[in-house]
């Protein structure tokens, strides 16, 4: 397309030599190249193309009124010139528009633009310069993940206003999650638990917690390497928990990249293994910086082990010096009072939460109905 | 690779602004990562490039302004500048220090034509 005059057949002149600048940007000069062509003027394609013609040179002006009513500036110039000095060339408005000092004329019409979206006052200093290409900058200052933690908020609100806990366990793969999960499961004091269940594939971690008789959802996050709010937000809807639920959500097994996401948990729990490195809270700092807990699993394995669990809760405080830690076996049993002590606690203190925010509800209500 | 998804969160933040600001093409994004944040500029580099295809800001320049991280130093009652997390104060060498800037993750500006 001709960007000059928004012509579809002629090509845009890159270098506004005489003849190029104007035949192709506006003439259409190929239409009617040859001078009788004017008699059909009044079919107001392009008048000005037979302008050599010269007898009536004017003729197009009107032409282009409605068709192209920023081409007017244009032909006027080159008419004007035309009339001053007749060109050589076969083309009149080939010889105006180059010939001008400045260029602006003729080469970079805003107006030509087909572009209707283009704003010339939005230029950077709100002008247009001709010939330089028209960009703007659009402060955005928005945090790149502002649609998750939307979501995400969105969630924590409707567990929060259910009383329901929701805990992201998160970790490395065989860190022992899902055996920890299923000990955890059979040891609930009352009330209704569920867990969702994060894996790129297989439906296995669901069936092992759907044998102990807790609902399971699985998610399989495909190619994904971590669970997002969005995903939560479909299986809360799926799941349609009773209130006061006790909710586990286990992420994709990975120390990296589900840190950064919020999925409106009330908590973030890390668990490491002690067959894995003491040091990894310093090598994945990240998780340990999110997490509210971490559970050191598979204690009764120490022993075989090198792993030097003090060190490893150094660690972690000095990336995250508010983290709870709680040392556990879900084999041996040991330590795990502690851990159902604290979801035990969490439950308790989301439930005055939801009562305390229930109360100022009422409150709003009441004070209203005064 | 999360950075792929986060890629994709600025393709859609894009859009979203697109409609809003009325624009549709987008020649530079300017984005403000935290030294802390969990994105590697090497990756998020690449998944945009992957993203963007096809999208009004393919081919576009990625500008990355790093912003460093701070925290606060309970030795000095200050807030102190740091490389990584984990890092002892600069000032005291105290260990006891809190996060409290370098998380960042946005997008700052988009120049658009």
């Amino acid at each position: 397309m001709c960007t000059v005059c928004g012509c579809s057949t002629s090509r845009p002149s890159a270098s506004p030599t005489a003849e190029e600048g104007h035949e192709h940007s506006h003439a259409h000069a190929h239409s009617h190249d040859h001078e009788h062509s004017h008699d059909h003027a009044h079919s107001h394609d392009h008048g000005h193309s037979h302008a050599h013609t010269h007898s009536h040179d004017h003729a197009h002006s009107h032409d282009h009124g409605h068709e192209h009513p920023h081409e007017h500036g244009h032909h006027d110039d080159g008419c004007r010139l035309l009339d001053r000095q007749p060109a050589p060339s076969r083309h009149p408005l080939a010889a105006a528009i180059p010939n001008t000092a400045d260029g602006a004329a003729g080469v970079t019409h805003p107006g030509h633009r087909r572009d209707s979206t283009l704003d010339y006052g939005k230029g950077p200093a709100g002008v247009h310069v001709a010939g330089v290409s028209q960009r703007r900058l659009v402060a955005i200052e928005t945090d790149i993940l502002a649609r998750n933690n939307r979501i995400a908020d969105r969630n924590r609100a409707r567990l929060e206003a259910q009383s329901t806990l929701a805990l992201n366990l998160m970790s490395s793969p065989g860190s022992g999650k899902t055996t920890l999960l299923v000990e955890t499961l059979g040891q609930q004091p009352g009330g209704d638990v569920a867990v969702i269940e994060g894996d790129q594939q297989t439906a296995n971690d669901a069936q092992r917690i759907r044998a102990t008789g807790v609902p399971a959802l699985q998610v399989n996050t495909g190619k994904g390497c971590h669970l997002d709010a969005s995903m939560i937000e479909r299986a809360l809807t799926q799941m349609a928990l009773p209130p006061r639920s006790l909710l586990f959500i286990e992420n994709v097994g990975n120390l990296v990249c589900p840190a950064g996401f919020d999925l409106g948990e009330d908590a973030k729990v890390v668990i490491l293994s002690v067959t894995e490195g003491e040091d990894k809270p310093l090598k994945y700092p990240h998780m340990f910086a999110a997490a509210s807990l971490m559970v050191l699993s598979k204690i009764d394995l120490a022993p075989y082990v090198d792993f030097d669990m003090q060190a490893c809760e150094a660690h972690a405080r000095r990336i995250n010096p508010d983290i709870e830690i709680i040392r556990l076996s879900a084999r041996s049993g040991e330590g795990m009072p502690a851990w159902l002590d604290w979801i035990a606690a969490r439950r308790e203190s989301l439930r005055h939460k939801a009562l305390a925010q229930a109360k100022v509800s009422l409150d709003v209500v009441e004070d209203k109905s005064v | 690779m999360h950075e792929m998804s986060i890629c994709q969160s600025i393709v859609d933040l894009i859009e979203e602004q697109a409609l809003a600001e009325s624009f549709d093409r987008v020649s530079r994004v300017c984005l403000e990562i935290g030294v802390l944040s969990c994105v590697e500029p090497g990756a998020l580099a690449f998944g945009f490039e992957v993203s963007t295809r096809g999208s009004i800001a393919e081919g576009a320049t990625l500008d990355i302004v790093d912003v460093p991280a701070s925290a606060w130093c309970f030795g000095c009652n200050q807030t102190v500048e740091i490389a990584r997390r984990g890092d002892d104060c600069p000032r005291c060498q105290g260990a006891r220090l809190r996060v409290t800037g370098g998380e960042e993750l946005r997008v700052k500006e988009l120049e658009v034509v």
